[in-house]
């Protein structure tokens, strides 16, 4: 059985004045009902370029190519815009970060509620309120008949959010997309919404990618992950694993980098990664990380590095092997 | 027993905020009655949600709001007897955002000299001379000097920031989310980088933060806020070890360690956060809390310290 969504060799290419900055470079994920796939890494590795480009939600001026997009059996490249936006909403929804930006000032939250579900399906405005009411109540918002009136700038941040959220479930998605749902969040308020995003997912039985910078949440919201690194995937595998058994020397440096309550010492050196995100414009040769790599050697720079797949999901992009990588870590966490 | 370097005596800001286009000016208070002392060497962690007035509280330290009422002491001295110029000798901020706190019209070596102009310090060479020491401690290459903030990452911005800061060898700094805004391998680069100044300059920080991971890892004290009160207040090792407060609780279940197998936290808080504007009647947390009685809705919990352990709670855990 084919994934309901699976992405295949996806680059996308950005043409600035200083050259073509090469966002997203060759990469591939799937996701299945009822999954949690995250995409973790640093502001501009290519996580939300890559989605966007599946939403064909891309500005104008980038451009962006596949070997193969499927979305529940339909190969998307060959989608046009005007079905596409049919797609959009109705069978992947997504959810942005900032739920101020995302929602309309000017119309009602049971206006921007209804108007998700009038767009794809044909029911009355009526029909279109129940569900509103219900998917309101569904996330945790009390007197979801009288907030219908209401504005967005009337609700408080979490509140917008779980409007935003009960908006991508409008039309029942098999899919749905939340970049960075919490980061704008309160840390209490973080841990509901999460908490409330993985029932609905379970309830409704839906796929979802997550886009993180977290590792905090990827690691308690994930089924799997795929680590991005300058448009590239380094590392995928179970979250479980991936956590438990890092191997990319990237992967391993952003798990040393996190203080820890309880695990790592107050007052003490945090792990850092020297250097910072190069820019990817114009052709690169070897290793996409080899100038912030410890464990760099001569074939990292010449090289071509492909992703090694070691079981089922598993992968990672480095010329160590499996053994050695583990050794570093287990070095790097003894010193 | 010595002065603490920075005290507020129950200080208080009101604000007059519009409360709709007919209904005129309604006063909010962001900071209602926060005492805090601050001692030489220290780091102290001020900790809450989005609009529990922790940043106005910089802004009073900073003299950059005056508070409505309370006093700020620095040094044993009332902060409002010393000379502007003197203050800013003294205390320097570090704010969240890197991009706007840095004039873009201007070099970064002409940005970290700022304040040898202002303070009218030295000549040219001793002024040249100090900003290559200063960008060689927070690790900027000479080569930046001459070079303009759009040009740097966010964690170099950050750390021009930083050498801003020292430029004048302040006692106190104000750290306002310093790390909030940066990639997670640069934050680990700042934090490092503000661990070994305090270490080796003696500095007395700050830092305030909605981060729990950052405040445990660098604070040796915490004070956490919640509607403009402090409602607990510890050494760090004490307050994570036993957290008395419900609130505090709250939080700290809510930090997501990257542990893969422990799933979702639940923190048994309502969800409502209340409207500054309009607060709960009685403790202001009452609304989200799990232990919350007829009583709380009523009263105010003071402050009681016990064991060097200080919370505002009627059902406070016990402290050890």
């Amino acid at each position: 059985m084919s994934a309901l969504l699976e992405v295949k060799d996806l680059y996308v290419d950005i043409p600035l004045a200083a050259g073509v900055l090469h966002a997203v470079r060759g990469v591939d994920f799937s996701v299945d009902r009822g999954q949690t796939l995250s995409l973790v890494g640093e502001s501009g590795c290519g996580k939300s370029l890559s989605v966007l480009a599946v939403m064909n939600l891309l500005p104008k001026k980038a451009k962006w190519y596949a070997d193969t997009i499927t979305f529940d059996g339909q190969e998307m490249d060959k989608v046009r815009e005007r079905q596409m936006a049919n797609i959009r909403g109705s069978k992947m929804a997504m959810i942005f970060q900032e739920p101020m930006t995302a929602l309309n000032p000017c119309y009602t939250i049971g206006n921007q509620l209804e108007e998700a579900l009038l767009r794809h399906k044909p029911v009355s405005r009526n029909e279109a309120r129940d569900r509103a009411v219900f998917l309101l109540e569904k996330v945790g918002i009390t007197a979801a008949g009288s907030r219908l009136k209401q504005y967005p700038h009337q609700l408080s941040g979490g509140l917008r959010q779980r409007v935003m959220i009960a908006m991508g479930l409008m039309c029942d998605p098999p899919l749905i997309i939340a970049d960075e749902p919490t980061t704008a969040l309160d840390v209490t308020i973080q841990a509901q919404i999460l908490a409330l995003l993985a029932s609905l997912q379970k309830e409704f039985d839906m796929g979802m990618i997550l886009i993180t910078h977290d590792l905090g949440v990827v690691a308690r919201m994930a089924d799997y992950v795929a680590v991005m690194y300058c448009g590239q995937v380094v590392e995928t595998g179970r979250a479980t694993e991936l956590f438990e058994n890092p191997l990319h020397p990237y992967t391993q440096g952003l798990l040393r980098c996190i203080p820890v309550p309880g695990q790592t010492k107050p007052g003490e050196h945090l792990g850092s990664i020297p250097g910072i995100v190069p820019t990817p414009i114009g052709k690169q040769k070897g290793c996409v990380f080899q100038n912030r790599c410890t464990y760099v050697f001569n074939d990292c720079t010449s090289a071509k590095v492909d992703l090694t797949r070691i079981s089922a999901g598993r992968e990672y992009r480095c010329l160590l092997s499996p053994e050695v990588c583990r050794q570093n870590m287990n070095e790097s966490q003894a010193t | 027993m010595t002065t603490a370097l920075l005290q507020t005596e129950d200080i208080t800001k009101v604000y007059q905020v519009s409360a709709g286009v007919f209904k005129g000016k309604r006063s909010l208070a962001a900071v209602n009655g926060v005492s805090i002392d601050i001692n030489r060497g220290e780091v102290v962690g001020l900790v809450g949600e989005s609009g529990c007035g922790k940043s106005t509280i910089a802004k009073i330290i900073l003299s950059l709001e005056e508070a409505t009422s309370g006093q700020v002491y620095f040094d044993g001295e009332p902060m409002a007897t010393i000379d502007r110029k003197e203050r800013a000798r003294r205390i320097q901020p570090i704010f969240q955002d890197p991009y706007s706190s840095l004039n873009p019209r201007k070099s970064i070596g002409s940005i970290i000299s700022l304040p040898y102009r202002v303070h009218q310090i030295g000549n040219k060479a001793e002024m040249e001379a100090r900003v290559t020491e200063i960008m060689d401690t927070v690790g900027l290459p000479p080569r930046f000097r001459s070079s303009y903030p759009n040009q740097l990452s966010g964690g170099q911005r950050q750390r021009v920031a930083i050498a801003r800061a020292l430029m004048m060898k302040p006692e106190l700094v104000i750290c306002d989310e310093p790390t909030s805004a940066l990639d997670v391998s640069v934050q680990s680069q700042i934090l490092n980088l503000l661990l070994d100044l305090r270490e080796n300059r003696g500095l007395t920080y700050l830092i305030i933060t909605h981060d729990l991971s950052v405040v445990e890892h660098i604070a040796s004290r915490v004070a956490v806020m919640y509607l403009g009160r402090i409602v607990e207040e510890a050494a760090t090792d004490k307050l994570f070890k036993n957290p008395r407060h419900p609130y505090t609780q709250a939080l700290l279940t809510s930090v997501l360690t990257p542990e893969p197998r422990l799933g979702l936290p639940e923190t048994h808080l309502g969800i409502a956060y209340p409207n500054p504007i309009d607060p709960p009647p009685g403790c202001t947390f009452h609304p989200r809390c799990p232990k919350a009685t007829d009583r709380c809705q009523k009263d105010s919990p003071q402050p009681v310290s016990e064991n060097d352990h200080m919370v505002a709670c009627y059902f406070a855990e016990p402290p050890q």
